[in-house]
């Protein structure tokens, strides 16, 4: 007998497992053991003692210096964007019931790059404010038209991966040629965009993204429960008589917000919305709402890290954390690829 | 589903036909672009080229050293793509093959682009092995990716998997780019597909391993028609199925990592052509290899003449264009789904 504890409000109810709950703890003081870390890091290094002493106002003036004007934002973006990944994939993958669906694999994160650099060739003289709005909104342009055209009479799991495949080869197609029509200066910037980094991270993104983020971790708690549901197949959720369509609507929404925000604020940072979510299944189970916590943290852990290695490894050189999660992340494809061939 | 044209006679008629429009598209790609040129300035041109005698006329030269080759480029390697592609889909049984989707461009573009910024490398020779190696290895990993674990090979692991290996690969291409200045400068527009400002020595330098392929081809067409019939009854007549397996492989490397060599990664060719020459003269490789190359070499002239006026006068690659031209395509073909074909 599995060991829970139970929930129960008027309005919500929900029965946590144990063992979820052991590892979210765990999982929650190392993210925050590594935030720590990652702050400290750098060409002036802070332990993470330190950083503590100045985030809670008790250190001296440089050290609040170092930690509010130059790393605080960034790992802040680190985190932020490596939950949305994590999040926006764990929520892909069970309502697909496919270990390799993610935002960059179908598309959704191409179709928010393209924006961007769209945004960066046509639009140079607008406030570069509006770039995240731009990636935003062609995100979930992209995931609609993904949507619509994986319709027929419902939603396939696969033939929605396979529309979401097509749709990266377009997007990829009208990055390349955004980048083209621009003048070499911004094609290298945005190639640096493209590459997936935290370089030009700033307060006003962080401001920009924590809403966000807060809003719809918010909604995925409340709406989670459906997708364990989802997770037993179209029939049986029918048979129970969740309305399938509706959340599946809403969730796919949910996703690709995380998913699109997350690019807006560092580029296409791929493989996190692959490899969170599964450690973080193979660790707790399969229940989404039991492994979804412990996969945020997993997320923000391995973004925080790439963006320690490539700032710190190579210094002076502030390289792409994107490459990292790439290299991290496509021997796990390998090995997804392997094992659940063998499981099926 | 029947062929379109489904008569002996009709096949021989579609391939003369379809020669025919190759050649005016050929010709089309000749004299369309920021300068228009007519019949008499082709025919002059191409004859002094013919005589081999040292042409002064600047019209002339232009379209010697710079509309001819750029053609002759893109037949070669739309045709190539085309057969790259339906080689792919009859050996995978996957409606959705073809070199782009697999990752075979993306492998052969990160090789290619490693070696220019890591290793210093500059010579057309260095970059066709290059190119050939890195084709090959992305391949070889998307196949066994994708046939690894109990069911075997499927189509959807398959595609997932190339799908997976062209981002990491893409990704690292970008991250490369990104650091190197230099690098970004010189493949910015080889790394979208083009054939613009090629050589024909270039061509050259790979046209071997085509010729090589393109005789393997004729041997193969009647061993992979009857492959389609499944391992088991192909084996039961007699064939050795993993021989027929390995020499078409051999032959997509040598077919898609020549022209990625020459021309950067251009996408769904291999894609598109294959399918609409199966829906005109059905399985047979035999017909359908031949209408590939045909087919595949018109449709890139034609989208080369088109990405020149697309924001005219700035030429752009057309590999971006054939890949808006195949991305709904490929789309289409997904919706319809596997079990259709």
């Amino acid at each position: 007998m599995k060991k829970e504890l139970d929930l129960r409000t008027s309005y919500y109810s929900a029965s946590l497992d144990m063992k979820a709950l052991w590892y979210s703890l765990i999982f929650s003081l190392v993210c925050i053991l590594t935030f720590l870390l990652s702050t400290g890091i750098g060409d002036y290094y802070l332990s993470p003692v330190e950083v503590l002493q100045t985030l809670i106002g008790a250190g001296d003036p440089r050290m609040e210096l170092i930690v509010y004007t130059f790393r605080l934002p960034r790992a802040l973006i680190a985190l932020m964007v490596g939950i949305s990944l994590a999040v926006s994939g764990s929520i892909l993958q069970s309502l697909v019931r496919n270990p390799l669906a993610s935002p960059d694999i179908i598309g959704i994160t191409g179709g928010a790059s393209a924006g961007a650099v769209g945004f960066l060739a046509f639009a140079s003289g607008a406030s570069i404010v509006w770039q995240p709005i731009a990636a935003f909104v062609c995100g979930i342009i992209t995931a609609f038209l993904i949507y619509l055209f994986a319709w027929k009479e419902g939603i396939s799991p696969m033939r929605l991966i396979l529309i979401g495949i097509g749709f990266n080869a377009a997007a990829q197609a009208l990055t390349t040629l955004f980048l083209i029509k621009s003048p070499i200066y911004t094609a290298s910037q945005s190639s640096m965009w493209l590459a997936g980094s935290i370089y030009s991270s700033s307060w006003k993104t962080v401001h920009l993204l924590l809403p966000w983020l807060l809003f719809f971790l918010v909604c995925t708690f409340f709406i989670v429960r459906h997708l364990n549901v989802q997770q037993l197949g179209e029939d049986i959720a029918k048979g129970l008589g969740t309305s399938l369509q509706w959340n599946q609507f809403l969730l796919v929404i949910i996703s690709v917000a995380l998913a699109s925000a997350a690019v807006a604020a560092a580029g296409p940072i791929g493989f996190i919305g692959l490899m969170a979510p599964h450690i973080a299944r193979m660790l707790v189970g399969p229940i989404v709402s039991s492994y979804l916590p412990v996969a945020a943290c997993i997320g923000g852990i391995l973004l925080l890290v790439a963006d320690m290695i490539a700032r710190t490894a190579f210094a002076p050189l502030d390289l792409p954390a994107g490459i990292f999660t790439a290299i991290l992340g496509a021997p796990f494809v390998i090995y997804l690829l392997y094992h659940h061939g063998r499981k099926a | 589903m029947k062929p379109l044209i489904d008569s002996h006679r009709g096949k021989w008629l579609g391939l003369i036909f379809g020669t025919v429009v190759l050649m005016i598209c050929f010709l089309l790609s000749l004299s369309l672009g920021l300068q228009n040129y007519s019949w008499n300035t082709l025919v002059r041109a191409l004859v002094s080229l013919s005589s081999n005698i040292a042409s002064t006329n600047q019209t002339d030269l232009i379209i010697q050293t710079a509309r001819l080759p750029r053609a002759v480029i893109a037949v070669v390697v739309g045709a190539n793509m085309a057969m790259a592609g339906v080689l792919m889909q009859g050996l995978t049984r996957n409606p959705l093959a073809s070199p782009g989707i697999f990752g075979i461009n993306a492998g052969a573009a990160f090789f290619v682009v490693m070696s220019i910024s890591f290793f210093s490398v500059n010579s057309l020779t260095a970059y066709t092995w290059i190119a050939f190696a890195g084709a090959a290895i992305s391949g070889i990993i998307v196949y066994v990716l994708g046939s690894t674990g109990r069911e075997g090979m499927t189509p959807i692991k398959l595609t997932i998997a190339g799908a997976a290996i062209s981002a990491l690969f893409y990704t690292l291409v970008q991250g490369i780019l990104a650091l190197d200045q230099r690098a970004l400068e010189e493949t910015l527009s080889w790394i979208s597909g083009s054939v613009q400002g090629r050589k024909l020595e270039m061509l050259a330098e790979v046209m071997p391993f085509f010729l090589l392929a393109w005789c393997l081809t004729a041997v193969l067409a009647r061993p992979m028609t009857t492959l389609l019939m499944g391992d088991d009854t192909a084996t039961g007549l007699g064939m050795r199925t993993t021989w027929v397996k390995l020499s078409a492989s051999v032959i997509i490397i040598l077919l898609a990592g020549g022209s990625v060599a020459v021309a950067g990664p251009i996408s769904l060719v291999g894609l598109i052509i294959p399918h609409m020459a199966r829906s005109l003269v059905g399985i047979d490789y035999r017909w359908l290899l031949p209408y590939c190359a045909i087919l595949g070499g018109a449709f890139l002239l034609l989208a080369d003449v088109g990405a020149r006026f697309i924001s005219y006068p700035e030429d752009i690659p057309v590999g971006v264009l054939t890949a808006l031209i195949g991305a709904p395509f490929f789309i289409l073909i997904a919706r319809r789904g596997f079990t259709a074909s």
